[in-house]
């Protein structure tokens, strides 16, 4: 976990890091269940799919790398990539999708660079953009949610990941992409428009966003991690929004409540971004590290091509995160502040 | 040097100092235009070609240019030699020369031809020479060729696409498609694909020479248990 240096007293935390897994997997349990109910079973068979994946490549690596299989794979972090990966892909995706996802996750990201605690980027997130760049297609066409279409039953979403040739899905733009394709209507005109908006951002996604957000507090309570990234990355989302708002024009980029709960923006701030191993570990340097990834939320969305962001931006600010740490690291008591990182 | 053996000049260019894999020169063309294999084979004959011209033209001249200006001389060698093969891509493979655009004149500054000028070819006799350009060349085009067909075959799932652009029009139809109804997977014609398949490549260099090695060591003759060594002191010389 996150190797910070400080001083004494060194107390101990009961956290093992199995412990602490377990309760970032308890705590997509809500999210999941939103997604489940407005988008259909798509996203629980990507999750079960992805998690057998997991397992078998993370115990093949183990086993290619001599290293004791039980011991890695009782520490449930390949699990953890699994479901988060599973969460982020859309639902109904084919099973090769997957495999392929969970490949680059598991053995490109996390095991070509030394397993759980030496991956510089976040295993996840990097299985998520391999696909996004390589598969466009597959990767942008997202259901639609419960009232805005019919919804795939159990027998037919296991039919469209298993036997996709043989499955006709039906999929419609997330408000996200609906709004920035957008250049003629108002926003409250795209409102009426489109059946996907929802009270405050698309059906769905608000609720999705709200119980990732739940899952995150529980897990602050939990002490799993600090507030610091997550809190800095909604405020500079929040304030680019806010400054970029035009009061509602075909030109504008979405109130800050829209940016808010659209898309990965919760579930990236309380389970992305707080990934102790790629993440900045000096409490400024979350600070800026989390602030900068909200901007570029905002600028990657807004004038970006791709549907959403999170995935870009947390890989982006993870290359920076060791840079980062070298100018925030803390001055320990007694010592002569040094002239900058060095 | 009169003890050159051809044998060792050829293991040495195409695998224990494999311009590409070992030396890890020339990696801008290496990765840019291997996204198939024709292009791979278009850029490996133009540098092998520019490297025998190249090293031809420099251990002809070794003793008539002097230190001071060898430099400046070799780079007017090479570039003359680059700007040969540009103009004839230019008249027999119109279009390859197209896709492969910059890259062409970029070969005038990749660090083989340079470093093979400067390391060998100058200290060299002439059929030495015009035989470790070839052999450099055959390394680094074999490299380009691997990769771009790992990366044709797993982006698109074919191999041997569009080879007509080189071979002329009997060359079309020898597009073999190995998985049918393959998605097409991008990342491995885009730039990340060739640094994760050049990776990919070097480690199974490194580890078929670990095996070698280990396979040397436990064939080694290995010391009687008990024997004396013979103590040695002072200097030898």
């Amino acid at each position: 976990m996150a190797l910070m240096r400080i001083t004494s007293p060194h107390a101990h935390g009961p956290q093992k890091t199995s412990w602490v897994m377990q309760q970032v997997l308890l705590a997509t349990v809500p999210g999941l269940i939103v997604l489940t109910h407005f988008f259909g079973f798509g996203t629980l068979i990507n999750v079960l799919w992805a998690s057998i994946l997991a397992l078998a490549f993370e115990a093949l690596a183990l086993k290619l790398r001599k290293r004791p299989i039980g011991f890695y794979l009782g520490d449930y972090s390949a699990l953890v990539t699994a479901v988060l990966l599973g969460i982020a892909l859309p639902p109904y995706s084919p099973w090769w999708l997957i495999t392929v996802g969970m490949a680059s996750s598991i053995l490109l990201a996390k095991h070509l660079y030394g397993g759980l605690g030496y991956n510089p980027f976040n295993p996840a997130m990097v299985g998520y953009v391999v696909l996004l760049i390589s598969f466009p297609v597959q990767m942008t066409s997202w259901a639609p949610p419960r009232g805005a279409g019919e919804l795939p039953g159990l027998m037919e979403a296991l039919q469209a990941c298993f036997t996709p040739g043989n499955y006709d899905g039906v999929t419609m733009a997330t408000p996200l992409d609906v709004l920035k394709q957008n250049n003629s209507l108002l926003v409250e005109d795209l409102w009426q428009a489109n059946p996907q908006f929802g009270r405050w951002a698309g059906v769905g996604w608000e609720w999705a966003n709200i119980a990732f957000l739940a899952g995150g507090l529980w897990l602050l309570y939990q002490r799993i991690f600090t507030w610091h990234a997550p809190v800095a990355m909604l405020a500079t989302l929040t304030l680019m929004a806010a400054l970029f708002y035009d009061g509602g024009s075909s030109a504008s980029g979405g109130s800050p409540l829209f940016h808010l709960l659209s898309g990965a923006t919760m579930f990236g701030a309380f389970f992305i971004v707080t990934d102790p191993v790629s993440s900045a570990v000096s409490v400024r340097g979350r600070l800026i590290y989390g602030a900068l990834i909200g901007i570029l939320i905002y600028l990657i969305r807004v004038f970006g091509n791709y549907p959403d962001a999170v995935a870009f931006a947390v890989l982006i600010m993870n290359l920076a995160a060791p840079f980062i740490d070298q100018y925030t690291q803390p001055r320990t008591y007694g010592h002569v502040k040094s002239g900058g990182g060095d | 040097m009169t003890d050159i053996s051809y044998r060792e000049l050829s293991l040495n260019g195409l695998w224990k100092n494999n311009p590409a894999i070992v030396q890890l020169l020339g990696l801008c063309p290496l990765l840019a235009v291997t996204g198939s294999v024709v292009n791979a084979i278009g850029l490996g004959l133009a540098t092998t070609f520019v490297l025998v011209t190249s090293n031809t033209c420099v251990s002809l001249i070794r003793n008539v240019v002097s230190d001071a200006v060898r430099l400046p001389a070799f780079v007017m060698i090479i570039a003359s030699a680059v700007t040969c093969i540009e103009l004839l891509m230019q008249a027999f493979a119109y279009e390859l020369y197209q896709i492969l655009g910059i890259f062409l004149p970029l070969i005038t500054t990749n660090c083989v031809i340079l470093g093979r000028a400067e390391s060998f070819a100058c200290k060299n006799r002439f059929l030495p020479s015009i035989y470790d350009g070839l052999i450099m060349g055959l390394g680094f085009a074999l490299v380009l060729v691997l990769l771009g067909g790992l990366r044709e075959l797993a982006g698109t799932g074919a191999l041997f696409a569009d080879m007509d652009l080189l071979f002329g029009p009997a060359a079309a139809s020898w597009q073999i498609t190995v998985f049918e109804d393959y998605q097409s997977f991008l990342l491995a014609i885009l730039p990340p694909g060739a640094f994760i398949f050049t990776g990919l490549i070097i480690a199974v260099k490194n580890l078929i020479d670990a095996r070698m090695q280990a396979h040397r060591d436990a064939n080694r003759e290995k010391p009687v248990k008990g024997a004396k060594r013979v103590r040695v002191t002072g200097t030898i010389s």
